[in-house]
C-alpha cells in the first residue's frame, strides 16, 4: 500500500501559475468561478468583516491574512504573524477572534487598523496542546458564544475527557460548557438560519478500509449529545478495536454520511443573495479530498437541501474537479464563505488562493 | 564538536556582513555540518543527499518560520528566499543518497523493527525501501543518532510536524520501538 497525506506546498502558487479552474472545474449550470485572490499562503478558514474585508486563517503558516478591496484593486496583507496554526477565525462587532492550536485571542476594531494592526490579546487558553487535530475552526453562535472544537489527539484512541468535543465559551473567555462529545475532528460548523440548530462536519478515522468509515454531517439537537467517537463511526459502524461491548444506539447518528476519508471541512448555510432561490437555507460544505484511499474522493463542494424537520432531503454536487481524473489534486477546497455581495468564496490551501463563485453573468474579467 | 561547528557556520554566515549572501554562499553554509556531498559526519545532523526536494524545501520553510526550532538552522534559514528554498531542495535531491556500510542490522532488532513498520504503516508514506517521496524524508541509511533524535523530538512534541501526520503516528510508538527503528533504518541497504 502506498498512501500518504498530500502536503500543501508552503509557498503559494504564483498568480500566473494557478490552475485553469474555470476550464477544469464543473459547476452547476449558470454558475461561474474565478480567481478572487492568490498569494494567500495555505488559505484555510475565512470570515468577512462588516466593512467587507475577507480574513483568512492558516494551518501551516504562522500568519492571518486580510484581503482588502481598494478602488477596484484587491490587496492581500498580513495582519498577524508568529502564531501557531492560526486556522480558525470568528468575527463579531468589529472584533476578530483567532484560534491557534491551544489559544484563542482577539483583535478589536480590526478593520480600522488593517495597516498597523495591534497584537492579538488573549481570550482563552485552557486548551490542550496536542498537535494531531489541534488546529481549530471556530464560530460565534446565535447565542453570542464562541464555539471551539477540541479534536481527538490521535487517529483512533480513547480520548481524555478534555478532547473529542465541541465547547462554547462567553466572548470574554468565561463560562466554558461542553456542547457535543464523541466528535473526532470537526473543521466546519454553522447554525440553521431558522431552527438555530448547530450542524457540523466531522472527519472519520483512517486505516480501517477504503470505504469505511464515512465522514459525517451532524446536527446537535441537545447540549451534551455524544456523536460516537471512538467506538462508533458514521452512526452505524463499530470500531474494530474500541467498539467491543458498545452499541451505536447510544450515540447520535449523522444526518448524512459524506464519503469515506473525504475530509469534509468548512460548511455554511446559504441565507440569500446571488444564488437561485432553491438554495435558500441549504448547507454547502467543502470536501478537501482524501489521502487514505487508493482512488481518492472529494475535492468538491456539496450542497445539502434539508426538510422542515432538519433532516436531509437531497444533495447536489455543486462543484467538482479539484480532484482530477488522474487521481491528483489541482486544488483543495477548505472553507466556503458567503460574502456580502452574495457570491461564494472558497479557500484553497493547496494553491494558497481564494476562488469566487457567482451566479449569472460573470462580473469580472479575471475569469480565464 | 557541535559548538565548534556552530561557531564555524555562524562565522561563515556573519562574514557576509551587511551584504546579502549569494545562493552559492548559502549553499556552502550547508556543507559545514551536512557534509560536502550531503552525507553528514556530524553527530545528530542528518544527511540530506537524496532527500525528496519537497521535504528539504518544507523543512527549510519551517526553520525560516520558526515552527521547527533548532537555533542554528533558524539563524541560517531566516535570510533564505522562496527561490533559495526551491533550489536547495532540488540540489540535495540530486546528490547520490547515503549507503549503509558496516554491519548488517542485528537480526532480532530487524524483526522487531519490521513488525513496528508494518503496524504503524511507515512504508506507506516513506516507501517500502525508505527512499522517501514528496514531503516525506528518506530514512534508509540515515545517521542512527539523527533518527533517534528526530523520532524522540516528535514523541516529546519538541518538533511539531508540518502537518500533524508524524505527531499522530508517533503517539503509540514506544521508546523501545524508536531504538529498534533507528538501528534498523540506519543499516538498511
Amino acid at each position: 500500500m502506498k498512501l500518504a497525506p498530500v502536503a500543501p506546498p508552503p509557498i503559494p502558487t504564483a498568480a500566473d501559475k494557478l490552475p485553469d479552474i474555470a476550464g477544469k472545474l464543473k459547476l452547476q449550470k449558470g454558475f461561474n468561478i474565478e480567481v478572487y485572490a492568490s498569494g494567500v499562503a495555505n488559505a484555510r478558514s475565512m470570515r468577512q468583516g462588516d466593512k467587507g474585508t475577507i480574513f483568512v486563517g492558516s494551518r501551516l503558516q504562522d500568519k492571518v491574512h486580510a484581503i482588502v478591496e481598494k478602488g477596484g484593486k484587491r490587496e492581500v496583507k498580513v495582519i498577524a504573524s508568529g502564531l501557531h496554526r492560526p486556522n480558525g477565525l470568528a468575527i463579531k462587532d468589529g472584533t476578530l477572534y483567532i484560534a491557534e492550536l491551544s489559544k484563542i485571542s482577539k483583535i478589536e476594531k480590526i478593520e480600522d487598523n488593517l495597516d498597523n494592526p495591534p497584537k492579538p490579546t488573549m481570550v482563552y487558553d485552557n486548551l490542550p496542546k496536542d498537535e494531531p487535530h489541534g488546529w481549530k475552526f471556530i464560530a460565534i453562535g446565535p447565542d453570542n458564544k464562541l464555539y471551539i472544537p477540541v479534536g481527538a489527539p490521535c487517529n483512533i484512541c480513547e480520548p481524555p475527557d478534555t478532547h473529542a468535543q465541541i465547547r462554547r465559551i462567553n466572548l470574554d473567555g468565561s463560562g466554558m460548557e461542553v456542547v457535543a462529545r464523541g466528535v473526532r475532528n470537526t473543521v466546519g460548523f454553522d447554525w440553521h438560519p431558522v431552527s438555530k440548530e448547530l450542524y457540523f462536519t466531522d472527519n472519520g478515522r483512517d486505516w480501517v478500509a477504503e470505504d469505511v468509515p464515512e465522514d459525517e454531517l451532524n446536527r446537535v439537537t441537545k447540549v451534551g449529545q455524544h456523536f460516537g467517537f471512538p467506538f462508533c463511526h458514521q452512526g452505524d459502524f463499530l470500531d474494530p478495536e474500541f467498539g467491543w461491548g458498545k452499541s451505536c444506539d447510544s450515540t447520535e447518528k449523522p444526518v448524512m454520511k459524506t464519503g469515506p476519508h473525504s475530509a469534509s471541512l468548512g460548511m455554511r448555510f446559504y441565507t440569500g443573495g446571488n444564488f437561485p432561490a432553491k438554495y435558500k437555507n441549504a448547507i454547502f460544505f467543502a470536501r478537501h479530498g482524501s489521502w487514505n484511499r487508493t482512488k481518492k474522493v472529494g475535492g468538491d463542494i456539496v450542497a445539502v437541501f434539508l426538510n422542515k424537520d432538519g433532516t436531509v432531503k437531497s444533495t447536489e454536487t455543486f462543484i467538482t474537479g479539484f480532484l482530477g481524473p488522474d487521481n491528483n489534486y489541482i486544488g483543495r477546497p477548505v472553507d466556503v464563505l458567503f460574502a456580502k455581495d452574495g457570491s461564494m468564496l472558497i479557500s484553497d490551501d493547496f494553491n494558497g488562493a481564494v476562488w469566487r463563485v457567482t451566479h449569472g453573468n460573470p462580473k469580472s474579467a479575471a475569469v480565464k | 564538536m557541535r559548538t565548534f561547528f556552530t561557531a564555524l557556520v555562524l562565522a561563515g554566515v556573519l562574514a557576509t556582513g551587511a551584504r546579502a549572501a549569494t545562493y552559492d554562499e548559502k549553499l556552502a553554509t550547508c556543507f559545514a555540518c551536512h557534509g560536502e556531498k550531503g552525507i553528514s559526519e556530524t553527530s545528530e545532523v542528518p544527511s540530506l543527499a537524496g532527500m525528496p526536494a519537497d521535504f528539504t524545501l518544507i523543512q527549510l520553510f519551517l526553520f525560516r518560520q520558526g515552527t521547527r526550532k533548532v537555533e542554528i538552522m533558524n539563524d541560517i534559514a531566516k535570510d533564505l528566499t522562496d527561490d533559495d528554498l526551491r533550489k536547495l531542495g532540488e540540489y540535495f535531491s540530486k546528490l547520490p543518497p547515503p549507503q549503509a556500510s558496516g554491519d548488517a542490522p542485528d537480526p532480532a532488532i530487524a524483526e522487531r523493527a519490521k513488525a513496528a513498520i508494518a503496524k504503524h504503516h511507515c512504508a506507506s508514506c516513506h516507501n517500502p525501501n525508505f527512499s522517501g517521496r514528496e514531503q516525506m524524508p528518506r530514512l534508509a541509511a540515515q545517521r542512527e543518532d539523527y533518527l533517534l533524535k528526530a523520532l524522540r523530538d516528535y514523541k516529546s512534541a519538541q518538533r511539531p510536524g508540518y502537518d500533524a501526520t508524524m505527531d499522530e503516528v508517533i503517539r503509540p510508538i514506544t521508546e523501545a520501538d524508536i531504538v529498534d527503528l533507528s538501528h534498523y533504518l540506519a543499516r538498511l541497504r
